[in-house]
């Protein structure tokens, strides 16, 4: 075998492969080749490192090098400096966004160095669709060890783990399993919600494209432990990478007898199926989701009875999220101990958040419980493109709440949060800055809910649609005098009044944004003014003249012909003809448009 | 349909007709194949698998993944998550609405483009994001909008 010089790992998670990450492998692969060195240099794939905004991204063990933001053109660069000469390339290295720092390697980057990774713990570091590599990680010794347990050890162990639901709602999930199988019934059934279904969410989606062989044995314990023998996968179809990366894993364990007959010599059997969503939100809801695999409208039921007694097609059924599975090996071949370590008093071992929305380092990160806000924006996000200042980050989706920035500094686990009305949620995280208008934000959030409410209950159905239509008034500059306290009171016999947990949940947006952000909404209301300057109806673009440079831009991007002016003449907007699309005030590069209230403008 | 298609869902129909729950997975996979759900298709899943029409298009009409009317032959799919919105979405999704001439949930007349609004697809970290068929587009703007438009004449 050939002396191998060195590991390029590219990450081929779906926001890299988007990137182009497949079209600078084809390139480095070519450029290696040409250097006559291919056989000395294993190219790999591997799972979302995390840093998803930089991609295309590679790194080059053994020293752990990370570059960034490559383009097929920088394979050969990379090959003939890096690779033949050992001579790092420094233009192609990530640079901290503020102080303009430079780092070499991966585990150096705050991004990463800030991070405690126990589910993303094989990213970056296994080919996703080898099973060999996952097994040489420890793999598979979990359930080899689980299997020599008693099934009321796992469990015992999983409960005083401390480990909690991932999904959402935060369950214990030893308790769960502990409760299913004490029930009666046969057979019995293990549910992996990979539905995902916050829109602006993707850590289940990374863990099943970048491991998912963690997430299977993670099930297959489960299964041990309630004495269940089959497992179904419920994913998304939007996820079409995780749903083929999942296929193939299932066919590595079936094939290695990990999946089958009498796992490793015992008379535990196991079989998995994969099963997809069709795009319906409710579906990640329990109780629903258990009705569209069972090939019925996906409308929830009222619990109880809860699936642990009455679940798939009326049997015993445990259903935990993606990333609670995947936290399931280390635990039982850690123990316990070791992961109640880890973490705040009732909220115990790391959480997975997907950065996104205006922060500079978008992407996936894991954290212990109790890491501050402002650790996760500032350190590891890297801070606020633009020099704009932090305003909220929102959580938990359409469910959650917002967290302002008077509240930086709170530790981020599930109590800390629900006492100032947010929730941990499944863990997608969305950072906004002074230009995002909370009452907006809370309208999109309900015109969501809206329009996936499943129809079923009428407090959901027809409150949401009732709360929708004020939150658009307001927008509009058409608010009244007394819409907060009708928000309020709507807000509250939707939550207590609706079937499941999507019309509980709802309201949440809005009463969380009118918590603190009250002063907008009155901005809105009293003096039709939208103090972010992004509500269409309240605000007016106009060029300052001062800055203006007669550039003709603005008058080639509008596309009404609005923006005009004659060549080396100021250019100015008709208000008229304006529909306020902004193209003009993104695309002027002497920052000579502004953005103006309507109504001061008008007096 | 025409035979081509007929045989196609007899296929698909064969491969799950025994398993537990298999209208799902069955009308997935004529989606997929036909890219919509034709009105004769249902009836031949109806009688094989013997689940009132009604039912099918009660589970067809709920999930929106399937369509009962063709799509584009570029299928373009606006994600409308969070973190596209807050990163400019709606002005995305207008400016497709510009440029084809076209709403959301429609087909240009030449059969060429349609335009969805779909909610978060993963790729958040690229918003203001977009698919067309099954290629992502990231930080999208009214400027690449035009581009890849006249990329797909
Ligand atoms: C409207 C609604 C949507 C939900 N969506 C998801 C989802 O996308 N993924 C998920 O894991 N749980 C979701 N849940 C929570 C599930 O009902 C359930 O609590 C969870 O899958 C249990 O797993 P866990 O205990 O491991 O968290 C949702 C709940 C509601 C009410
Ligand atoms: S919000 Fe658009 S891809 Fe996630």
């Amino acid at each position: 075998m050939a002396i191998v010089r060195a590991n390029v790992l590219i990450c081929a998670g779906s926001a890299c492969v988007s990137s182009r990450a497949y079209e600078f492998k084809d390139a480095l692969l070519k450029a290696l080749e040409e250097a006559g060195i291919r056989a000395e240099v294993n190219v790999v794939d591997t799972g979302c490192v995390g840093t998803c905004d930089l991609g295309p991204v590679a790194i080059v063990y053994p020293d752990g090098v990370f570059y960034v933001k490559l383009k097929p053109e920088d394979a050969t660069t990379i090959v003939n400096e890096h690779l033949l000469k050992g001579r790092v390339v420094n233009r192609l290295l990530y640079q901290q966004p503020m102080t303009k720092e430079v780092f070499p390697s991966l585990s150096e980057i705050d991004f990463v160095a800030r991070q405690k990774r126990i589910v993303l713990r094989n990213m970056g570091i296994i080919n996703p669709e080898s099973i060999e590599e996952y097994i040489a990680r420890e793999g598979y010794e979990a359930l080899a060890k689980a299997l020599t347990m008693t099934p009321e050890e796992v469990i015992d162990t999983v409960k005083r783990s401390g480990l909690r639901g991932r999904g959402g709602a935060g369950f214990p999930t030893g308790l769960k399993w502990e409760l299913a199988r004490k029930a009666k019934g046969n057979p019995k059934y293990v549910i992996c919600n990979g539905d995902e279904g916050d829109p602006g969410a993707f850590m289940d989606r990374s863990i099943l494209e970048g491991d998912p062989h963690s997430v299977i044995e993670g099930m297959m314990i489960a299964g041990y432990a309630i004495g269940a023998s089959k497992g179904f996968f419920y994913v998304r179809a939007e996820y079409p990478l995780a749903i083929k990366r999942l296929e193939l894993a299932l066919e590595q364990a079936r094939n290695y007898g990990l999946i089958g007959e009498n796992i490793l010599g015992t008379d535990f059997s196991f079989d998995i199926e994969l099963r997809r969503g069709s795009g319906a939100f409710v579906c990640g809801e329990e109780t629903a989701l258990i009705a569209s695999i069972e090939g019925r409208r996906g409308e929830p039921r009222p619990r109880p009875p809860y699936p642990a007694n009455k679940g798939l097609w009326d049997k015993p059924t445990v259903i935990n999220n993606v990333e609670t599975l995947a936290n399931i090996a280390p635990i039982i071949l850690n123990g316990a101990d070791w992961f109640s370590s880890i973490g705040t008093e009732k909220s115990k071992g790391t959480k997975v958040f997907a950065l996104a929305g205006k922060v500079n380092n978008t992407g996936l990160i894991e954290v212990p419980f109790g890491t501050s806000l402002r650790e996760i924006v500032f350190e590891v996000g890297g801070g606020i493109p633009g020099g704009k200042k932090f305003k909220a980050a929102q959580t938990g989706g359409p469910s959650g709440g917002c967290i302002p920035a008077e509240y930086l500094d709170i530790p981020l686990d599930y109590e800390s949060l629900k006492q100032i009305g947010a929730i941990v949620g499944s863990g997608g995280l969305i950072i906004m800055d002074e230009d995002t208008c909370m009452v907006d934000v809370a309208r999109f959030f309900l015109e969501f809910t809206q329009s996936e409410s499943c129809g079923k209950c009428p407090p959901c159905r027809v409150g949401t649609r009732k709360m929708l239509d004020i939150l658009e008034r307001i927008i509009n500059g058409e608010g009244e005098e007394g819409d907060i306290e009708r928000l309020i009171e709507l807000g509250n016999e939707v939550r207590q009044d609706s079937l499941c947990g999507l019309g509980q949940t709802a309201p949440n947006p809005v009463l969380s944004t009118i918590r603190f952000f009250r002063d907008e909404y009155e901005a809105h209301i009293n003096e039709k003014r939208c103090p972010a300057k992004s509500c269409r109806a309240l605000i007016a673009y106009q060029v300052i003249p001062d800055k203006c440079r007669a550039c003709g831009i603005c008058a080639r991007v509008c596309p009404v012909g609005a923006a005009q002016g004659k060549p080396r003449e100021i250019h100015f907007i008709d208000k008229n003809l304006c529909i306020k699309c902004g193209d003009c005030f993104a695309k002027c590069p002497f920052g000579a448009i502004e953005k103006v209230d309507i109504f001061l403008e008008k007096s | 349909m025409d035979p081509v298609q007929k045989r196609l869902v007899d296929e698909i129909i064969a491969n799950w007709k025994d398993k537990p729950g298999a209208l799902m997975p069955v009308l997935q996979e004529i989606q997929e194949k036909l890219g919509y759900l034709p009105s004769d298709a249902m009836e031949e899943v109806s009688r094989c698998l013997n689940i009132p029409l009604t039912e099918i298009y009660g589970v067809a009409t709920f999930y929106h993944f399937f369509s009962l009317k063709p799509k584009g032959k570029y299928k373009i799919q606006v994600c409308e998550g969070t973190a596209c919105y807050v990163k400019g979405a709606k002005r995305v999704l207008e400016k497709f609405e510009e440029v084809l001439g076209i709403k959301v949930g429609e087909v240009t007349p030449d059969g060429k483009f349609s335009i969805e609004s779909v909610r978060c697809i993963g790729a958040c970290s690229h918003a203001p994001a977009i698919m067309v068929n099954d290629q992502v587009h990231g930080r999208m703007n009214s400027e690449k909008v035009l581009q890849l438009i006249k990329s797909l004449k």
